[in-house]
């Protein structure tokens, strides 16, 4: 009959929206249901280690969205949390963890299913950090001020938990979170703008600069695994002429080294005596020890992923020199120049790096707990070697100059001051300052970078920009200074 | 053929009937019963889905909502105890669901008032209003229309108010009958009605007698052309002067959807009269070629037929109702999203044209299926009621009644799926709007009627066929004993 025809023909035309066509349409960019249900289920908060400051948050809003994010201290914190954006989507941090902040995740399952049971309207599970709102913004108000371009980053050493990640400029992610187009509009325009500041850029982990003299922490680990020990005679010579080539390398300022040792070379960081160490280890155990230090790993993930760390081909004796001494192709995160401090505190052992310590359920009880783990299970340098190297950079960081030296903090460091750019001697270099302490039992890594020379021009060092700013990271942390 | 005389008969003898037809007025209570637990437990699931807190209230609603309907079970045991049980119960539910579905929509337009600082004034309650006066009307048709039979003496006065009804919206000012673009309200200083709904009835009662009366005009032969008998020329003039004025009202109304229900009742009506195929392909060709016209001239019709074709071609624009309508009946799926916790608001008029579409975002396909069944059945049980009546107006009546209410769907579910195009019609008992319900209520009540009339036992044993004796000798025996039973009489 007829009536029997046309209820199966919208059967069967209803059976193809909804089951054949279902996925296409529930997914379709314009179908602003799944993202109306996304923004407006309640997205978990995201909490630092110490005190449980909260660094993001939901506030109710009177609109479709049901709630807002807001971040404390969007700027200083915006490199760890990232951004949460109904027009541009969710980066850093918010985009990492986005499953367990909107509650999809699998973890919160038994969560879940028990909010549909009673009602409860859904809600995201929540992220502690093992940020240190302390050293954070000790590190991010230095930046800051100073206008600095950079980043810092600061780390445990025993369990690879990030203390500090600062990047600088920073942006205010609360702008983009607002629910006014406009003003996410124009937030957004203003930090992707072509030739800018890109502040959205994180340069703690997804940018790469050459590490200058802090590189010279590998080589000297590379040449103590080697055999050499602290007293081994090196040259003192103000330049080398690089193998093969009619190009010298020499010493900053072109001075002869003032010792004759190792520890001496390490202390006032002559690039000759490295660049012979490189030359003579040779790429395979230049590499091997790097690796070790973390370098070259491209899949690394905080959860954020980090850019990889490079040392470059290093395929000629010259590129070797170049290479030990922190130039050439030798590509660093400020992350991984971090590590480099981390592992020799660490006794040669570099720990995962990681910036979640917990995932909490909505009612704050513990879901998951990141343990410590061993970067690649290797040993950089063995213990021993890794107290002669610690003891080499105590003895660095006596003479390195720069505001914000106190002796109690019991530093161990090292600096660098890395050209860069295609006219190397004429651009301001980057200043570079990676350290730990207290020496005798490491509490905190951190390295520093300023780009181009902060406000110093050609004649920045590592030193005279980047050391206060991690003295005053480390002096944060352990309640000094 | 009608019988005369049957009541006066039947009257007589439902004292004591010499064998017990069940009335099956106990499975209709039970079945209302069902249906109003369903419409509670849907009204729970929305309230605990959108309000998080459940209140005692629920139980009084679902209560009074099973109240009602035991009112009208009552009048249908009173006043039609043989009607079909399965019609009321079909009826109740849908009607059911779509007050929860409307209440579930106000809550989420009140929440959207709410932010945009409007005030708001929810449609449950006048839908729930409606629905009182509306089985007020049920149980008053079922009393004055104590046999159908009687509606066929009206059958031109209905015609004539049915079509001044109609036509009535078209003939007035803009200001007292558009509302949305369709011109097809009246608006009065109170209320608001849509005549239309109630022509459809009545211009269905004036169909059937006029089929009944002169129905031999569409049986006689014409020329033969290919085989196929076609009619007479000059006897096409109804069927054209219905098809005229339902085109008409797709361009004095712009209300397609009305038109093509209009047209198709008529046509099955005709067909069922005649049982000639060649009226419902001639009146096919006709509405074929008038909708090709309109199309032609109308953009209005141009730009329905073309949401129809792609509706993402304008996503934000013209086709953002029909595109809100499929990503709705996407993201409900199967399962649907559960009664409340979709986002059924985001289409354009949910609670009215597109409330199948909120039904099948949050009670899924399975939901819009089951609607579609309730809708069948509904239909099919009046359908058989029609084809057990023993006169042919109430066959036809009752076929074009039952018909309509599948066709109306049609239009509706084809609508808002994208199998037709979207012509803005109101699903039956399910849409807001107190036309509606209440044209539909007087339907169902005709339908109750008609099917009363079917099963109501009218050819009982009559006691001259007690005897059982061969005529040739109740003849003799006739013959031989008058004088004694005159005798006795006197």
């Amino acid at each position: 009959m007829a009536m029997l025809v046309m209820i199966v023909l919208l059967l069967a035309n209803a059976t193809y929206i909804q089951v054949v066509k279902a996925d296409d349409y529930r997914t379709d960019s314009r179908n602003a249901r799944v993202l109306y249900d996304e923004f407006a289920r309640r997205r978990g908060q995201i909490v630092s280690q110490a005190n449980g400051e909260v660094l993001a948050k939901v506030d109710p809003s009177n609109d479709k969205y049901k709630f807002i994010r807001t971040y404390t201290d969007g700027a200083m914190y915006a490199p760890v949390t990232g951004y949460y954006s109904i027009n541009y989507g969710a980066g850093g941090l918010e985009r990492a963890e986005d499953d367990v902040l909107n509650g999809s995740d699998p973890r919160l399952f038994v969560r879940r299913l028990s909010d549909m049971v009673t009602g409860r309207d859904p809600s995201g599970g929540n992220v502690r950090l093992t940020v240190d709102p302390k050293v954070q913004k000790a590190a991010y108000d230095l930046m800051s001020s100073k206008g600095y371009t950079g980043a810092v980053v600061a780390m445990e050493p025993k369990t690879g938990r990030i203390l500090a990640m600062v990047s600088t400029p920073s942006y205010d992610p609360n702008l983009l979170a607002s629910h006014i187009s406009k003003t996410q509009r124009d937030a957004w325009n203003a930090n992707t703008a072509q030739g800018g500041p890109n502040p959205m850029l994180n340069r703690a982990i997804s940018e790469t600069y050459p590490p200058g003299s802090t590189l010279k922490l590998v080589t000297a680990a590379a040449a103590l695994e080697d055999g050499k020990g602290p007293d081994t005679p090196v040259s003192n010579a103000p330049n080398t002429k690089l193998p093969n080539t009619n190009t010298t390398l020499e010493n900053y300022g072109g001075a002869p080294c003032p010792g004759t040792t190792f520890k001496d070379a390490l202390a006032h960081s002559c690039n000759v005596p490295f660049a012979e160490f490189a030359g003579q280890l040779g790429a395979d155990k230049m590499k091997k020890t790097a690796t070790n230090f973390g370098i070259g790993q491209t899949d690394l993930t905080v959860p954020m992923k980090v850019a990889g760390s490079t040392m470059g081909p290093m395929d000629s004796q010259g590129a070797l020199y170049q290479s030990g001494i922190g130039q050439r192709d030798v590509r660093l995160t400020p992350l991984q120049d971090c590590l480099l401090a981390a592992t020799v505190a660490n006794n040669g052992m570099a720990m995962r790096p990681q910036l979640v310590q917990s995932i909490l359920d909505t009612d704050l009880s513990t879901i998951e707990d990141y343990t410590p783990t061993e970067l690649t299970g290797n040993a950089a340098l063995s213990s021993s070697n890794a107290a002669i190297l610690r003891d080499m950079m105590i003895a660095s960081e006596g003479f390195t100059k720069g505001n914000g030296k106190d002796p109690a903090l019991k530093i161990a460091s090292k600096t660098g001051t890395a050209e860069h750019g295609t006219d190397s001697k004429n651009t301001a270099p980057h200043a570079w300052y990676t350290a730990f302490a207290p020496s005798d039992n490491p509490q905190i890594a951190v390295a520093v970078i300023v780009e181009s020379g902060g406000n110093r021009g050609l004649a920045a060092t590592g030193g005279t920009v980047a050391a206060e700013i991690g003295r005053a990271a480390i002096a944060a942390k352990l309640g000094g200074g | 053929m009608a019988q005369p005389a049957v009541d006066a008969l039947s009257a007589q003898f439902q004292t004591n009937p010499p064998r017990e037809l069940p009335t099956r007025r106990n499975t209709e209570l039970l079945l209302l019963a069902f249906a109003a637990f369903i419409v509670t437990s849907a009204l729970v699931l929305v309230e605990a889905n959108q309000e998080q807190e459940l209140t005692a209230s629920i139980l009084w609603l679902g209560l009074a909502y099973l109240g009602v309907l035991t009112a009208a079970h009552l009048a249908v045991r009173k006043w039609a105890p043989y009607a079909d049980p399965v019609l009321l119960p079909c009826v109740a539910l849908l009607n059911g669901i779509g007050l929860v579905m409307i209440h579930r929509i106000d809550l989420a337009q009140a929440e959207k008032a709410v932010q945009n600082g409007k005030d708001f004034s929810p449609d449950v309650t006048k839908q729930v209003l409606f629905t009182v006066v509306a089985l007020a009307l049920f149980v008053v048709v079922l009393i004055v229309v104590n046999d159908h039979r009687t509606l066929t003496r009206y059958g031109y006065t209905a015609g004539l108010i049915g079509i001044f009804a109609l036509a009535l919206p078209a003939l007035l000012p803009r200001s007292l009958s558009e509302v949305n673009g369709a011109k097809v309200w009246l608006k009065l200083p109170f209320f608001s009605i849509q005549p239309g709904e109630f022509a459809k009835i009545l211009l269905m009662i004036f169909f059937a007698s006029f089929l009944v009366s002169k129905r031999d005009l569409f049986m006689v032969a014409g020329k033969k052309f290919l085989g196929v008998e076609l009619p007479r020329p000059r006897d096409l003039g109804p069927i054209l002067i219905a098809a005229f004025a339902c085109i008409g009202i797709l361009v004095f109304e712009k209300d397609l959807g009305s038109s093509l229900l209009f047209f198709s009742v008529i046509l099955v009506m005709l067909y069922v009269a005649t049982e000639r195929a060649i009226w419902v392909v001639l009146g096919l060709a006709f509405f074929a070629v008038g909708c090709v016209i309109a199309y032609n001239l109308f953009t209005h019709v141009q730009q329905r037929v073309q949401n129809w074709i792609d509706p993402f071609a304008d996503a934000d624009g013209t086709g953002y109702q029909m595109v809100q309508s499929l990503f709705g009946l996407g993201t409900g799926g199967v399962g649907g999203t559960g009664l409340g916790a979709g986002r059924p608001d985001m289409v354009p008029e949910a609670a009215t044209d597109f409330i199948t579409a909120a039904i099948g975002e949050e009670l899924g396909f399975i939901g819009l299926a089951a609607v579609l069944m309730l809708y069948l059945i509904l239909a099919m049980r009046g359908m058989r009621s029609a084809l057990a009546v023993r006169d042919t107006f109430g066959k036809l009546l009752g076929g074009g009644l039952a018909f309509t209410m599948v066709m109306q769907i049609f239009v509706v579910v084809g609508g808002v799926t994208k199998l037709i195009p979207e012509t803005g019609i109101t699903a039956p008992f399910l849409s807001k709007g107190g036309s509606s319900l209440l044209a539909n209520y007087i339907l169902v009540a005709l339908l109750l009627r008609i099917s009363d009339a079917a099963r109501r036992p009218a050819a009982r044993p009559k006691p001259q066929q007690q005897p059982q004796a061969p005529i040739a000798e109740a003849h003799t025996v006739l013959v031989q004993r008058p004088p004694a039973e005159g005798g006795a009489s006197a």
